[in-house]
């Protein structure tokens, strides 16, 4: 022996504890001509001659890997596999796929430090993270959902599989976030062609393999690696029905764009500027660890990392300080070392880019400070990082940096903080530190985010949804809720026809009826009714071609006046679910005092039969009270997470929608379109039926006296998507509804990309408004509404 | 990669024998009892618990630096018995054990023979410091005595003083004295501060240790804030257990104390120690805690005389871990002089 132990002794120092990786390189060099793609179960490699990419340690710049990179041959024959899959696996009982998931989930128990070490070398993440964290969480994704496909049958019934989906991932979190795109989908009955990150590849197509072991029928699940190229090949390929993407905001806009009008289903998981809110009564030891685990978290490369520390002005620099001491314990060093805090950067690039920001926000005027604690000089590192003088308009405060970097800004009072939260683009995640209940759960209910999580950071499971607000994308995985996202109701649509009536052109102008007074419908804003901006109106026509007329030409600023009363109608998202429905039942009480009335326009308006007419109106005042019902009963859910914690799962307003309202039915389909939005908590600008306008103008005496506070609906009328396309481009709406055209569909989804708002598009399809299944329900309540998941871990 | 920074006050080669305890650093001299300190205390248990967990993958040592460490759990080691059936000979045969706490053939491989490695103290009944005292002559293990009517602490107070005064008469020179619960219980903080700041006037020179039975407190907040009462009334140690209780020393409690030390040092400057004790068995616990130890109060801590382990079976278990450095073969209990 030595006089190590001596010395050691006498330092009380750490030691290298490097965690044993010979078995995984072996697995590497096993692989001398590099990796092929997986491709209908079998490895391909692609066709002609072979284009490959590098795959390296960033620790140690060492070459892993050569990768193949999929062309349009290769992506083709990926989505034929899976096509050819389909047939049989989604005609698998649940039980047959639960077998499959649950295969898969013990297969990566079984292998898990390989997982686990492979992914720490691919991405340099720590392995405590990718042992502790990553890699169980993949197990458990494969448990949970093996228990969605075993249930399918009995709670999901009305839904279908998709088809062939098409999923793009980041190479932060690798293969965790290959679980939360493949089990949800191929448990629904789904197949996948799935492309992982260029950087970051080489645990999926180790996931390949186990495919293969598991004896997951070929095909449903292919695997194909490469770059931004490929990805793109994925997203426009015409038999996908739906793109799952995670990533930056910046592609997911794209993908937006790329995929409008096309049909596909979309989710996206974008990037975020995720606020961590501290208050005066908060456990400071805990929120300096709560901050570690925030953005010291993975190198800070996690999209819902607590980013920008909101601290109240009181306890800022005795927190400040205790982070500083804790950076100043910080070990960084090769992510293969049991004992370090960071690792490595996922590449020289991402480095660079994280560096250039933090040297804006610094001649921006911020101040950094970075702990005196060794930093490994080869490899790809970065020291973790502060900003403090950060101003609400700093780069640093703005931009996603996707490393190491925390920015500091106080707050006064607890609405200065909840103002300074909100103060974003993004609205994915945000951490509140504080001792009182009351005030944790009141800013839980003000952020603007998906998740919530209280005295904690960071946590996620299966059973629980992910997914932002805002720019930081829509929909939702894991839970009950992210089933939703890899399912369709079997009978959404009427097989052909249209809800569009063709516009007859100019009706002849007739003199008015000389019993009647002048009416001149306007628009109805902010529940009063208005002229509109542009001085104009336009005449309407019956069935027939026949003057019927005439209704306000809505233009732009109609829009502008309508939104701006529906964003300041806050109120209407705050008031009480039960007055909510009470007025809903109060416009059907007053629909129905003026039911004949109503009955009658229908039938000048559209042609219909008195009898028809009668049973449209009926069935809208039987639909107001579905809503008026639905108002307190569309309830969240609290999920069941495994550890001491409630995960509340929130049903929230979106906030401000757009409504665009198809011609068929127009009663019924006008008010089965504003109801949901009623009865969750939306307000809503409705451009009601071009070719019938005067059935949603008539309505505005009955919205007046129903007490519905003004600006929670608003009707503009006019040219459907002229003003349809203003609502799109309309950065304050925060989804829209359209049911017109398939062009129509097409320039909302596209348009839409922008502020990414939520939309719901029919794609040119008709429903059939009068029926139950199609005409209302859950699937309207869901629309109108998204998922915000609130961790409240307990105990004392 | 290259070694951390490391502070520490004195070499150990620089100062007196191993155990002499206390003497490198200042007393506490504790504080004005200041209520609104306590009522600030702010825990959350559950991020403790995460921290924990968390800790327990962020750092370990290997090899070298873990046979490094077990030694230095052993200097801090309050080699205990505190049995009904405790015996003259009993107590005399675990000092022996405490003055060699490991073979000496292993002290040699492991190049720490003239390191003079003891254990920080032994820790016995009052009846039985006069038999531990003269056992320990000529070294500098202190002896310490568990007093004021422990367990329990529900005897006369004015006896329980008297405990003390005697214990201290008697040659203990550390004083392990247990608080009243109810004053915990029932948020009298200022008895807390006055039973405990009237109990350091008793010990004189000997040093407290302020037992304050965690397991019976009944909240996380508790603890913390009876921690923060014990040292403002001039406790030298806090100490977590008297090992009699149904829940002793655990690492979210520790967290809890070890926190609560850092806080109050920030405040007035003084170090007080900090002594676990209770269900610490394995050298696998004493290295998770001795990491604690380092990560939330720093180097300084890492000394028998601002750390302790009350315990009686661990030392065992790090003397087989040692042999098992030394030779790459599992040891067995039998193969170590027994205590």
């Amino acid at each position: 022996m030595s006089t190590k132990v001596a010395e050691i002794f006498e330092t009380m120092s750490y030691g290298p504890a490097p965690e044993q990786s010979d078995y995984v390189q072996e697995w590497l060099d096993s692989h001398p001509d590099g990796f092929d793609l997986f491709i209908g179960g079998k490895w391909v490699a692609p066709e002609g001659e072979k284009k490959t990419f590098e795959s390296r340690d960033p620790a140690t710049g060492k070459l892993l890997a050569r990768l193949s990179i999929a062309g349009q041959a290769e992506v083709d024959k990926a989505v034929e596999a899976a096509k050819k899959a389909y047939g049989k696996w989604s005609k698998l009982s649940g039980h047959g796929r639960a077998r499959h998931l649950y295969a898969l989930a013990r297969l990566i128990q079984k292998n898990s430090r390989f997982i686990s070490v492979l992914e720490s070398m691919d991405n340099g993440k720590p392995i405590r993270e990718s042992r502790d964290l990553d890699i169980p969480l993949v197990a458990r994704h494969f448990y949970h959902h093996a228990g969605w496909a075993q249930l399918m049958d009995s709670e999901l019934t009305g839904y279908e599989p998709l088809g062939v989906v098409g999923q793009v991932i980041p190479w932060n979190f690798p293969l965790l976030m290959l679980a939360w795109k493949i089990a949800p989908a191929i448990a629904a009955g789904n197949c996948v062609v799935l492309k992982p990150a260029e950087y970051t590849s080489l645990t999926a197509l180790y996931f390949a393999d186990l495919c293969r072991e598991a004896g997951l029928p070929d095909g449903v699940v292919n695997i194909i690696t490469g770059a931004g190229d490929t990805g793109e090949l994925l997203v426009r390929h015409e038999e996908i029905a739906k793109i799952a993407f995670t990533g930056s905001t910046e592609v997911g806009r794209l993908i937006r764009r790329t995929t409008a009008g096309s049909g596909k289903k979309l989710t996206l998981e974008l990037g975020g500027k995720s606020p961590f809110l501290v208050f005066d009564d908060a456990d400071l030891d805990s929120t300096v660890e709560g901050l570690v685990d925030a953005i010291w978290f993975n190198q800070g490369e996690v999209c819902c990392a607590g980013s920008r520390l909101i601290v109240e002005e009181g306890v800022a620099d005795r927190l400040i300080e205790k982070v500083k001491l804790r950076l100043n314990n910080f070990r960084l060093g090769p992510p293969l070392d049991k004992a370090v805090d960071m690792g490595a950067i996922v590449d020289p690039v991402q480095r660079d880019r994280i560096d250039s920001l933090v040297s804006q926000s610094v001649a921006e005027g911020a101040t950094k400070w970075q702990p005196d604690v060794p930093c490994p000089t080869d490899g790809c590192y970065y020291l973790p990082t502060l900003l403090t003088d950060v101003s609400p308009a700093n780069v640093a405060a703005q931009k996603e940096i996707f490393g190491p970097v925390l920015t500091v800004t106080t707050f006064r009072t607890l609405a200065e903080a909840t103002e300074l939260a909100n103060n974003s683009r993004y609205g994915l995640s945000a951490s509140i530190w504080s001792e009182n209940i009351n005030r944790a759960l009141e800013i839980a209910s003000q952020v603007k985010t998906g998740i919530v999580w209280i005295n904690c950071t960071n946590q996620f499971d299966a059973a629980c949804g992910f997914g932002g607000y805002r720019e930081s994308g829509f929909g939702r995985e894991g839970g009950r809720e992210g089933m939703f996202e890899y399912l369709k109701r079997s009978d959404e649509w009427r097989s052909s026809g249209s809800d569009i009536v063709e516009d007859i052109k100019a009706p002849e102008i007739s003199a008015k009826h000389v019993d009647m007074i002048d009416r001149t419908p306007k628009n109805y804003i902010g529940g009063k009714q208005k002229r509109p901006d542009g001085g104009n109106s336009q005449a309407v026509a019956d069935h027939d071609g026949k003057f019927m007329g005439r209704v306000g030409d809505g233009n732009r600023k109609d829009i502008r006046d309508a939104v701006e009363s529906a964003f300041k109608a806050e109120g209407w998202s705050k008031t009480t679910a039960h007055n909510r429905a009470q007025i809903l039942y109060y416009i059907a009480e007053n629909l129905s005092i003026r039911e004949e009335e109503f009955a009658r326009r229908l039938s000048q308006l559209t042609g219909v039969s008195a009898k028809v007419a009668k049973t449209e109106v009926e069935a809208s005042i039987s639909r107001l009270f579905s809503y008026g019902a639905w108002a307190d009963k569309f309830d969240g859910l609290v999920h069941t997470p495994p550890m001491r914690n409630i995960a509340l799962a929130m049903n929230e307003p979106l906030g401000v929608v757009g409504v665009v309202c198809p011609d068929k039915a127009p009663l019924l389909s006008f008010i089965s379109l504003i109801a949901p939005h009623l009865a969750m908590g939306n307000r809503s600008v409705v451009i009601p039926s071009q070719r019938y306008p005067l059935i949603a103008t008539d309505f505005y005496q009955v919205l007046e006296t129903s007490d519905v506070p003004g600006g929670a609906v608003n009707i503009v009328t006019g040219d459907r998507d002229g003003l349809a396309k203003v609502m799109a481009q309309h950065d304050q709406l925060d989804g829209i509804w359209y049911f017109g055209s398939a062009a129509g569909s097409e320039m909302v989804e596209r348009l839409s990309a922008d502020n990414l708002k939520r939309t719901w598009v029919n794609n040119g399809k008709a429903r059939d408004w009068a029926s139950s299944t199609q005409g209302e329900g859950r699937q309207f309540l869901r629309e109108a509404t998204q998922v915000k998941n609130v961790w409240l871990p307990y105990g004392d | 990669m290259s070694e951390q920074k490391v502070t520490h006050l004195t070499p150990h080669d620089e100062r007196p024998p191993y155990g002499a305890g206390h003497n490198h650093i200042a007393r506490n001299e504790g504080m004005p009892f200041d209520a609104g300190l306590v009522e600030d205390i702010r825990i959350n248990l559950s991020a403790v618990e995460r921290r924990v967990t968390s800790l327990k993958g962020r750092r370990t040592v290997k090899k070298d630096w873990q046979a490094a460490w077990l030694l230095k759990a052993i200097s801090c080691i309050d080699l205990t018995t505190l049995s009904g059936d405790d015996t003259p000979g009993r107590v005399r045969r675990l000092c022996a054990k405490a003055k060699a706490p490991v073979r000496a053939d292993l002290m040699e491989a492991l190049g720490v023979a003239d390191k003079n490695i003891t254990v920080g103290a032994v820790c016995v009944y009052h009846e039985m410091i006069d038999t531990a005292v003269k056992a320990l002559a000529g070294t500098n293990i202190p002896v310490a005595a568990v007093s004021t009517g422990f367990p329990a602490g529900l005897s006369p107070f004015r006896l329980r003083l008297a405990e003390i005064r005697e214990s201290v008469a008697a040659g203990a020179r550390e004083i392990d004295i247990v608080i009243s619960r109810r004053h915990v219980l029932s948020s009298n903080w200022e008895a807390l501060y006055d039973e405990v700041k009237a109990f350091r006037e008793a010990c004189g020179d000997a040093h407290i240790k302020a037992i304050l039975a965690t397991g019976e407190l009944g909240s996380a907040s508790k603890v913390a804030k009876a921690s923060m009462v014990a040292m403002m009334a001039g406790a030298d140690f806090i100490k977590t257990s008297t090992g009699m209780e149904k829940v002793n020393a655990t690492q979210p409690v520790s967290l809890i104390m070890m926190r609560a030390i850092r806080d109050y040092y920030e405040r007035t400057g003084f170090k007080v120690g900090y002594k676990p004790a209770g269900g610490i068995s394995t050298a696998k616990d004493a290295v998770q805690y001795l990491i604690m130890v380092k990560e939330e109060l720093g180097n300084d801590w890492l000394d028998p005389d601002l750390f302790r382990f009350g315990a009686s079976r661990l030392l065992t278990d790090i003397e087989r871990q040692l042999e098992h450095f030394v030779t790459g073969r599992y040891s067995a209990a039998h193969r170590h002089p027994m205590g």
